[in-house]
């Protein structure tokens, strides 16, 4: 803790080496897909297995709701842990959550359905999982365009707030895509359902609080005044 | 009914011959280095179980044209939520199941009731190669040399009384050996059955062996009935009972979601489940999907079985 603590103010220095970290381990679950596939391609074990495009399905679908929890977890970590630096790094945290359901979003369509058009609209229409799962896709995507500074700007910060909180929308479309999509055992799904509760539910628990401060405060300035 | 012509593939052929003589190579080691005991059982269990290669009194009776699947794939890619329900769980924690002794308890609506020791019923009836595709309800598939006999030899054994409808067959139950079992992701012992015209189906298989040699631990050993036109699930696998009841078994996916799993479930384009498509599937080694045959390609021989049924609600 006590190393940690130090690293409530970072200079850009430390700022500069937390990033190119974070980016490197990011970038680890994609790198050890690349493996994977590498090892199927050569015969070798550590590979994709006997049904390799489910299994790159499935991986990059993962990635994609770890990476949302992990953004989530930002704000929550810095109000607990004190951790004010880690807002430095929710903007890559989050397109890297972005990168990993494009991924996704592409493994569908090529390998699995093989641009087969007609098939696909069929299956976003008719299939609730994939509905859902295609819905947190397109809602991601304005995320994902509006998170230079320059749009930061352009929105205005508090349109810019109000448009990323589809991120919590986002993240329990993408927990209901798991949970419909799994046969029988949801204690995965169910998992990252806990986790994504415990997030939000501390968002509305300080929510709440602060409203009760807002509250307390304005019925105390008004017991002043009289 | 059609069948077609055996052809004139040899068990010891269609094993991956790198694999098979891999295989060879490791128990003729460890003979000579004194290893076998010591080894085989932790290594090798089923290299060193006596019976381990079978020997097939009929050749092929090839109902699938296409390639076979890889005796790799077959075996590591399983649902067999009895070891966990990721699909490589059963190849990483089958060993722990103990296939001998063994005894299948054939009981019900039978004249001839009887405890069937493994090795009886190795021995009931002559042991035939079976080339049957396996569609999945996930949407994928096999095509895999099954080694076993009609069930109906079996089933002609014990006669079957009138009042016998249905045949309802269950797993072992034994969580010390099935580590799956220990969490109820399904109620267990798992429980499948089949209308007693479609278990005296000749297709219908009490399976024993693939790719020549005795069942591996994770494919259903030692014994499990085959179905080939219905999905994997109505076959089940590692079975210690088979019991001929009068009434339609509660089986163990229809209990769990009756909605999405039916008593039939017999292969069929048109009825999609309720959460995918069932018209086309992935050949475990293709990379395109293929598209879904009725019956899984079998209706010639058993789509008279179902004449006057609505498929659509008896799904």
């Amino acid at each position: 803790m006590a190393r940690f603590a130090k690293l409530k103010t970072l200079d850009s220095k430390q700022l500069g080496r937390l990033k190119v970290t974070a980016f490197a381990a990011a970038t680890l679950p994609f790198l050890l897909l690349a493996l994977r596939g590498w090892n199927s391609w050569r015969g070798q074990p550590f590979n994709l297995g006997a049904n390799p495009i489910e299994f790159i399905t499935r991986d990059l679908g993962e990635s994609t709701l770890i990476f949302l929890m992990v953004t989530l977890a930002v704000t929550p970590l810095r109000r607990l842990a004190g951790w004010q630096w880690l807002i430095k790094l929710r903007r890559m945290l989050g397109l890297f959550a972005f990168f990993y359901a494009s991924l996704h979003f592409v493994t569908y369509i090529w390998l699995d359905q093989f641009f087969d058009l007609q098939d696909i609209v069929k299956d976003v229409i008719k299939r609730p999982f994939i509905t859902v799962g295609f819905l947190a896709f397109l809602c991601l995507l304005p995320l994902a365009l509006t998170s230079t500074n320059a749009m930061v700007k352009r929105l205005g910060g508090k349109r810019w707030q109000a448009l990323h909180r589809l991120v919590y929308g986002i993240a329990m479309l993408g927990v209901v895509h798991y949970w419909w999509l799994v046969k029988r055992d949801i204690r995965e799904p169910l998992l990252y359902a806990g986790i994504l509760a415990l997030l939000l539910g501390m968002r509305i628990y300080w929510t709440v609080q602060k409203r009760k401060q807002a509250t307390g405060a304005s019925a105390s300035a008004i017991a002043q005044r009289m | 009914m059609i069948i077609r012509p055996p052809t004139d593939i040899l068990p010891s052929e269609i094993t991956d011959q790198p694999l098979y003589s891999k295989r060879r190579e490791f128990l003729q080691f460890s003979a000579a280095t004194g290893l076998a005991t010591l080894a085989g059982g932790i290594l090798a269990p089923r290299e060193a179980h006596a019976l381990s290669k079978l020997s097939v009194a009929k050749k092929a009776m090839a109902t699938a044209d296409d390639p076979l699947t890889p005796l790799r794939d077959v075996t590591s890619y399983n649902n067999f939520y009895e070891f966990g329900t990721d699909k490589g769980d059963p190849a990483a924690y089958a060993a722990t199941l103990k296939t001998r002794p063994w005894t299948v308890t054939v009981e019900g609506e039978v004249k001839r009731p009887k405890v069937y020791d493994i090795d009886e019923l190795l021995k009931l009836a002559p042991l035939e190669e079976r080339i049957y595709r396996l569609r999945c309800v996930e949407g994928w598939s096999m095509v895999i040399p099954w080694i076993g006999y009609s069930l109906s030899e079996l089933i002609k054994r014990v006669e079957p009384t009138g009042k016998a409808k249905f045949v309802e067959f269950t797993t072992l139950q034994a969580p010390d050996q099935m580590p799956g079992q220990k969490s109820a992701v399904l109620n267990w012992p798992y429980v499948e059955g089949l209308r007693l015209d479609e278990a005296m189906h000749p297709l219908a298989l009490l399976g024993v062996g693939l790719y020549g040699e005795v069942l591996p631990n994770q494919n259903g050993a030692p014994v499990r009935i085959v179905v080939p036109w219905k999905y994997g699930f109505k076959s089940a696998k590692s079975i210690v009972k088979i019991r001929f009841v009068e009434k339609e078994p509660l089986t163990a996916w229809n209990r769990a979601a009756p909605s999405e799993y039916g008593f039939y479930s017999n292969v069929n384009p048109d009825v999609d489940h309720p959460r995918w498509s069932q018209a086309k599937e992935r050949r475990i080694g293709e990379f395109g999907k293929r598209k879904t045959l009725p019956f899984n390609g079998y209706a010639d021989q058993v789509a008279q079985l179902y004449s006057g049924m609505d498929l659509k609600k008896s799904f």
